[in-house]
């Protein structure tokens, strides 16, 4: 199956594949881990820009922005295969378990719908759903005029597929329907492709599974696999675990620079072990790799602490350890976001 | 009261409505006048119209045509409810003369068809729930219930289980909106409408496309109906919020719920006559400058003008200051219509719509709390439909009485109240339906014909 090829040499956006079908294409080693990982960064700044609430309009320039800065190719007409490479090894790596199949549908889902907004010309849409055999016709201007009324009273519309194929539109009347037609909008065609890449992509990573569980797990063991079990776990963020001699706080501006610089969960454990003298273990951890990975100095430290802070050597805790760690009755630590209640955060 | 099931069914195996039954009393002692069995075997013995049932649940399979699928009949789902309640599943039959020996047999008190499956019912046992080799439904009309009782919160003349010429106009206000949309806006051709014999009324869509539809289509169908949200306790049920109303909720406003809003339930219903119901209107209004002022006009208690009904000339108060514009609330229009809306907009049971497996009782079917027959009603003049004239059992056994008894079933009918019915059924239902499954089914034959060739062809 082609994908989609842009007209437009300057398009930042590249052409939009639907992963139909693995290509026959071969993959360098190296590429087929680094493409991966170059697209697991887009997917996992997504989930990241998701979870702190950005809304659409905001989402589609994040989008936009991380594929001009990850999903490019010294070659470009190399991007569709990186492109195309990537998804299909991050479904071997995704595949394996409910919980990976569950967020890499969610993410690829949400990567596809903010790709085919950016898509700039109509016909580029239109080709997307004739790929999914959504069958349509566009309406004519005569058409048009006779029923214009009517669509106003809705919205405007170019495309007409029949309404068993938008249930979601024609269930909340977002449609004008006549003789079995639904008149859509164009910018309503976006629910519709979505749903059917969804469900598509869906029924792949069961098979997906199943191929990778009973032959290709045991047969790639020396290649690929290890590469694959590796990729669901590794962590994409800045490395905060080497030292950096810059940035510095001493012991006398904590409380001013806890008040005005601190993330909220740090501020909290901060503000919360000013209050009680104390913090059990987890918020101790936290709490202390978060001040040496800003500067504080050992012996500032050893004196904050008063000798409770360890010599190991423990790399800070990921915003995406933090939002995983479940605090238990008494615990200070965790992400405020994702543990405490609405209003705590409000005010 | 205990209810046997034969047959293990499912557990979620519905039949038309969720409703509890009404406990009966045991047979033998205080029979009815209108419903007793043996009226019933009479009825089934000389009136009940199998043939056309077999033919229209055919679906043109019946036929020599190659296109044929002999099996098809044989995979329809019938059930039926016998005396004391005793309920047997999964019945199926291969022929006409099948299904009429065994209904014949067993009398039953209620007859309901099922869903197409993907085998005969009868073999369902040795089919898996999931995988490739499934036993599951393929094909079902596309069906509505619609129940007077669902509407009792907006009508004062009955309650529950009583209808009566007063509130009729409901049910023909629901054939009226949902049958034009379903022509008009889903292009459906093969609707059927029936009296349900007490209450109500069902629809069944025939068309293929309507019979192939997934649960998830039919919810979705179900949802583009449904306005009316809420339950005793609520205070506003229908809410429409948008500028403007989708053209099908116009549409159905302006040909339909206005005019026997206006013409017909405002007076019968006595909407606006006393302070209890017309409370209940202003509950409906936010805006407290227009309540407090129709309230004022309304405390008085001597009349301005004596000739006209009072609820018409409250209901006039009451559009004219929501229309006038003379109070500055936004959309204050909009409460007018949703006033209306409330009062008359169809109110479906969505849980029947919304699953293939769901049973819905046969047409021709006799109701056994009111021993009127289940007649089509015709759209076209559902206003003239009287619920309190169709014919009942011992009616139209009294009616073959009269006459004598002669052989040929067509004559049998012709000479009872019920020939009527049934030629109306055949002419304007079973003949068109069968007459386009024929068309269908030669175009469909002809091309895997084409695509054979086609494929064979060097």
């Amino acid at each position: 199956m082609q994908p989609l090829r842009s007209h437009h040499q300057n398009d930042a956006i590249p052409a939009l594949p639907l992963y139909r079908s693995a290509p026959p294409l071969e993959v360098r080693l190296e590429d087929f881990e680094l493409y991966a990982i170059d697209r697991l960064r887009v997917l996992k700044a997504m989930s990241d820009g998701l979870s702190r609430g950005k809304n659409p309009e905001e989402m589609e320039k994040l989008v936009k922005g991380l594929l001009w800065a990850n999903m490019r190719h010294p070659q470009a007409s190399e991007d569709v295969n990186k492109d195309i490479i990537s998804h299909f090894v991050l479904r071997l790596v995704y595949c394996r378990t409910e919980d990976l199949r569950k967020w890499f549908l969610s993410m690829e889902t949400a990567l596809f719908r903010y790709r085919f907004l950016l898509l700039t010309s109509n016909d580029h849409r239109r080709a997307v759903m004739a790929e999914f055999n959504l069958p349509y016709k566009a309406v004519s201007n005569a058409e048009y005029e006779g029923v214009k009324d009517k669509l106003g009273q809705v919205a405007r519309s170019i495309g007409q597929p029949p309404p068993t194929e938008v249930p979601e539109l024609v269930a909340n009347r977002k449609v004008y329907i006549h003789k079995g037609y639904a008149y859509v909008a164009m910018n309503q065609v976006v629910s519709l492709v979505v749903t059917q890449f969804r469900s598509h992509l869906s029924k792949a990573l069961i098979l997906t599974n199943r191929k990778w569980t009973s032959t290709i797990r045991e047969q790639e063991k020396d290649r690929l696999t290890p590469i694959v079990e590796a990729l669901s776990t590794s962590y994409l963020g800045p490395d905060y675990s080497q030292p950096r001699e810059s940035a510095e706080i001493s012991i006398k501006d904590l409380d001013q620079i806890a008040k005005s610089s601190f993330p909220l969960c740090m501020r909290h454990l901060f503000e919360k072990l000013r209050e009680d003298h104390h913090l059990k273990h987890g918020g101790r951890m936290q709490l202390g790799l978060f001040l040496k990975g800003v500067g504080l100095k050992l012996d500032d430290a050893l004196a904050f602490w008063r000798a409770e802070f360890s010599q190991k050597d423990y790399t800070p805790f990921s915003c995406q350890k933090i939002i995983s760690s479940t605090p238990g009755v008494g615990d200070n630590h965790g992400c405020p976001f994702r543990h405490f209640r609405f209003n705590f955060i409000l005010n | 009261m205990t209810r046997e099931e034969c047959e293990n069914g499912p557990a979620d195996m519905l039949i038309d409505g969720n409703k509890a039954r009404a406990p009966r009393e045991k047979q033998g002692n205080s029979v009815p006048d209108k419903f007793n069995s043996n009226y019933l075997k009479f009825y089934y013995g000389k009136l009940f119209p199998f043939s056309d049932i077999f033919k229209w649940m055919s679906y043109g399979n019946d036929g020599k045509h190659p296109g044929c699928d002999q099996t098809y009949f044989g995979r329809r789902e019938f059930s039926f409810t016998l005396d004391n309640d005793i309920y047997l599943r999964f019945q199926s039959f291969t022929s006409a003369a099948e299904l009429e020996s065994s209904i014949q047999e067993k009398c039953p008190f209620k007859i309901d068809i099922g869903p197409v499956y993907s085998v005969d019912p009868a073999k369902r046992h040795a089919y898996a729930q999931s995988g490739d080799n499934v036993f599951t439904p393929v094909e079902r009309e596309l069906i509505f219930d619609i129940d007077m009782s669902d509407y009792d919160d907006v009508r004062y003349c009955c309650s529950g289980a009583d209808v009566c010429l007063e509130c009729w106009p409901l049910m023909t206000v629901a054939i009226k909106v949902i049958d034009t949309a379903l022509r008009d806006d889903f292009g459906f051709n093969h609707i059927l409408w029936v009296y349900s014999g007490r209450r109500g009324v069902h629809c069944w869509v025939c068309d293929r496309k309507a019979r192939r539809l997934s649960n998830e289509q039919r919810a979705s169908i179900a949802d583009y109906f449904r306005v009316y949200k809420g339950n005793e306790n609520s205070d506003k049920k229908v809410s429409l919020t948008s500028p403007a109303l989708h053209p099908f909720l116009a549409r159905s406003y302006t040909e339909v719920l206005e005019g026997i809003f206006e013409e017909k339930l405002l007076l019968s219903q006595n909407i606006l006559a006393t302070e209890e119901r017309y409370e209940k209107i202003l509950d409906m209004i936010p805006d407290e400058s227009v309540t407090a002022e129709l309230r004022g006009k309304w405390q008085e208690k001597r009349q301005s003008s004596i000739s006209n009904d009072i609820n018409v000339v409250r209901w006039e108060q009451l559009k004219q200051l929501l229309q006038s514009g003379k109070h500055k609330g936004k959309g204050l229009r909009r409460y007018v219509e949703e006033i209306v809306f409330s009062f008359t907009y169809p109110r479906l049971d969505m849980e029947v719509s919304k699953h293939m497996n769901h049973l819905l009782k046969a047409p021709f079917c006799v109701h056994p709390k009111t021993g009127r027959v289940c007649v089509p009603i015709d759209p076209n003049s559902c206003e003239e439909f009287d619920p309190t004239a169709v014919p009942t059992l011992s009616m139209l056994l009294e009616e073959l009485n009269q006459g004598g008894v002669r052989g040929d079933v067509g004559d049998d009918l012709d000479r009872t109240s019920l020939g009527k019915s049934i030629r109306y059924f055949r002419s304007s239902f079973l003949q068109p339906l069968l007459k386009s499954c024929k068309e269908e089914m030669e175009s469909s034959y002809n091309a895997k014909l084409q695509q054979m060739k086609n494929s064979l062809s060097w």
